[in-house]
């Protein structure tokens, strides 16, 4: 078992990290305020090919495996998460049903621009009826001819407002239900019938925006069906399960940043006549914060590995979203405390994080569900 | 044991909630939203005769104590936290007048905090002292009939809109907690201005800013208690409100669980209402217990007090009221917010703010951290009495 980090990819996370601590970091009170990322932050992500880590090099993209992919999502991890997921929808739950499912025709019109950042991607499945309840579906999609035509508001789509094309996953045969009535289909912005509804406010994630996208007779060409008709539900999973592992590799190098900020920290501050570092209650949350980085660290990495072998880890996938993410929860909990009173002031970036790791444990599949998909796997293996 | 509150204590806190349903829940987002301090809840306040509710009937209060006034802020925490804080002030202002006040004191400033005519504010936190606070530097040198003031308080609650400021300072340089005065300012004084109005994660009601004091020129009859010996004052004043804050939490945690709820019971996921799912049944039920086992803490902490009791004896069970109910307001917003699942993230919906506000309630007034040294240091030098 060998858990040597090539040379190759050490170095593209020293020049990942460079970027994301030394120039977007400098922004992060700007896209806080503003609520939107500046251009050149993205432009510079562009040319590092950083949208196209996904997708494969025969379509212009990195094609890094799972594996490499976490180790860049680590880096990316440390930035602020507004501006993270612009990209890493894009290059997770945004392309990997077109990656994975989509005909050459289909890969060929959109990974080339995905992967140099040209077109930004997203994932509609989330209803207002169809949360974690995720075959509630009200979307339909009716075959007329060489058309699909869609009708439905799907909600809470993250890259709702900039997304060039929507992976949505619609009703074709209500009787089915999810078990082969669901389709997939890939909807363009300028696709007649299709616009962008509501744009939530929300607690944190700035810069990133989450909207309503609403389907009104909306015309979708055959072509846009994505994989068989009926494998929706399964598609879906299977683009949410891909999603997880990455979520988890982005909550690590979230949960990495605040123990270097925190130690920094905590041996500056002094109180009582001494650096709080020296104080044992201190050292003891420094070392949990540490411990637990590190189980969803290793925990990542391995599921990640376990991806690109080729195993199924449907249930891993899972423990790893679920594990990671609320570490993170407790870390970025931790350094509110550490830093005390100025933990809570909006100079410092650590309520900023605290307020970005909230929704880490909600979407891409509640933690709730995330302990119900385990269970039902171990229930299946243990029979 | 008498677990019933008094005819005049359920009166009041009825009121309280009426008002709180009625006036403050619709302007809580917001205020949020805003950051404006609400000066209308404040007069809402007046109105209802709240101002001076811990105080004694002889300088205009309404004689209810700590308990009543942990009543009201539990009522009003329910829907509105910066509002909360904003009852909580009226007591945190005036407690050094209680403890150590001269007749003249008493009569200006704690009449007026409850006639609603003067709002107070309590300095003591600089860059340099939060948990440490008898590291604090601002110095009071006398000079003549007047005190001198040197120094910058930062973190303070109700700064910007305060009339007189609580102010501890050093009048023994080298002397530790043993050379700590406190002095009243009134606002306006030359040598007292308002500093950083600080941006913060959520209360965003009330302000909090520095108060920077430039060779303040006090009065002597503007001490408060004995010179060198405030430090006492200053923890009976903090020690006296530790319930208050704690009720803060116990008020959030509630109105946190009783709005989702009533959100899971319309809510429908996998053919049922969400509340009829095991799983979220059981995390309700985990936030109750919490919130029950909080209220009588809290409950049990405000008669201390109001037994006259605010000492280094019996300082654990502030602390354990403290650190227990604000930990549990931050477990109960996060749990509460879970309940909405994505709904709970967006600002259309209150949970996500009760869930920022929640989180300074472990900081505040004394963190989880230096609850648990007072409680510690009862456990090992046998002050902890099972009373």
């Amino acid at each position: 078992m060998d858990f040597t980090v090539s040379e190759e990819m050490q170095a593209m996370k020293r020049t990942v990290r460079e970027f994301v601590d030394g120039e977007v970091d400098t922004y992060a009170r700007q896209i806080e305020e503003e609520d939107r990322v500046p251009e050149h932050l993205l432009q510079k992500a562009r040319e590092m090919g950083l949208f196209g880590m996904s997708i494969p090099e025969e379509y212009g993209g990195l094609g890094l495996g799972m594996l490499d992919r976490c180790l860049l999502l680590e880096e990316l991890g440390r930035a602020p998460a507004g501006f993270v997921t612009v990209m890493a929808t894009n290059i997770g739950i945004g392309c990997t049903g077109i990656v994975e499912m989509g005909t050459e025709g289909q890969k060929r019109k959109y990974l080339p621009a995905m992967a140099r950042g040209e077109k930004i991607g997203a994932f509609a499945l989330t209803e207002p009826e169809a949360g974690s309840d995720a075959t509630n579906l009200k979307t339909t999609a009716v075959r007329h001819g060489d058309r699909w035509i869609i009708n439905g508001v799907k909600h809470f789509i993250t890259n709702g407002p900039i997304a060039d094309v929507v992976t949505v996953i619609a009703v074709t045969d209500r009787q089915k239900g999810a078990r082969g009535g669901f389709s997939a289909f890939l909807v363009e912005k300028g696709f007649p019938g299709f616009h962008v509804g509501t744009i939530e406010k929300k607690m944190g994630l700035r810069g990133s925006q989450t909207s309503e996208l609403i389907f009104d007779n909306c015309e979708v060409p055959a072509e846009n069906l994505l994989g068989e008709e009926g494998r929706g539900y399964a598609s879906a999973l299977r683009i949410l399960g891909k999603g997880r592992v990455g979520l988890g590799a982005r909550c690590v190098g979230a949960s990495e940043k605040l123990l270097e900020m925190c130690t920094k920290y905590a041996q500056q501050r002094v109180q009582f006549g001494k650096p709080i570092a020296t104080f044992q209650a201190i050292q003891w949350m420094l070392a949990d914060i540490a411990v637990e980085t590190a189980a969803a660290k290793a925990l990542t990495r391995q599921v990640a590995w376990m991806i690109d072998q080729g195993y199924r880890c449907i249930k891993e996938a899972a423990m790893v979203k679920l594990f990671a993410s609320e570490v993170l929860g407790r870390v970025a909990d931790r350094a509110v405390q550490i830093y005390g009173g100025m933990g809570y002031m909006k100079d410092f970036p650590i309520e900023r994080f605290y307020r970005d790791a909230r929704i880490t444990r909600i979407y891409e599949g509640t933690n709730e569900i995330q302990r119900l998909v385990v269970a039902g796997e171990l229930l299946k293996e243990f029979a | 044991m008498d677990f019933d509150l008094s005819d005049e204590l359920r009166l009041m806190r009825d009121t309280v909630r009426r008002l709180a349903r009625d006036r403050i829940a619709p302007r809580a987002a917001e205020i949020d939203e805003t950051g404006e301090y609400p000066e209308d809840i404040f007069q809402a306040f007046k109105e209802a005769g709240l101002l001076g509710l811990c105080h004694s009937e002889e300088y205009g209060g309404a004689g209810l104590g700590t308990l009543g006034l942990c009543l009201a802020v539990e009522e009003v925490a329910k829907y509105c936290c910066a509002s909360g804080l904003m009852l909580l002030l009226t007591k945190l202002s005036t407690a050094a007048f209680i403890y150590g006040g001269t007749e003249a004191q008493k009569r200006k400033y704690i009449r007026g905090t409850c006639e609603g005519t003067r709002r107070g504010c309590f300095c003591l936190t600089e860059p340099g002292a939060g948990s440490d606070a008898a590291s604090i530097s601002t110095r009071a040198e006398r000079k003549g009939d007047f005190y001198v003031l040197n120094g910058t308080k930062c973190f303070i609650s109700g700064a910007p809109v305060a009339d007189f400021f609580v102010v501890a300072a050093k009048t023994k340089a080298e002397a530790g907690h043993k050379g700590v005065s406190v002095f009243v300012i009134d606002r306006g004084t030359p040598g007292l201005s308002i500093g950083k109005i600080e941006r913060k994660m959520g209360v965003k009601g009330v302000p909090v800013s520095e108060v920077i004091l430039e060779d303040c020129r006090v009065p002597a009859e503007n001490l408060v208690g004995v010179e060198n010996e405030g430090f006492k004052l200053v923890m009976s004043s903090l020690n006296s409100v530790r319930p208050v804050v704690a009720a803060r939490g116990l008020g959030l945690a509630q109105g946190a669980l009783q709005y989702a709820v009533e959100y899971t019971r319309q809510r429908q996921a996998f053919g049922k209402r969400l509340c009829d799912h095991q799983g979220l049944r059981w995390s309700m039920a985990e936030m109750a217990m919490e919130i029950e086992a909080a209220r009588w803490l809290v409950y049990r902490a405000a008669k201390i007090v109001d037994e006259g009791h605010a000492g280094k004896e019996v300082a654990h069970y502030f602390s354990i009221a403290k650190a227990y109910a604000s930990e549990v307001a931050v477990r109960t917003a996060h749990r509460a917010l879970q309940l909405l699942g994505g709904y709970g993230y967006m600002k259309d919906y209150p949970l996500e703010r009760f869930y920022r506000d929640a989180r300074q309630l472990m900081i505040v007034e004394g963190t989880s951290e230096i609850q648990r040294e007072i409680i510690s240091r009862a456990i090992v030098d046998g002050t902890l009495n099972w009373l």
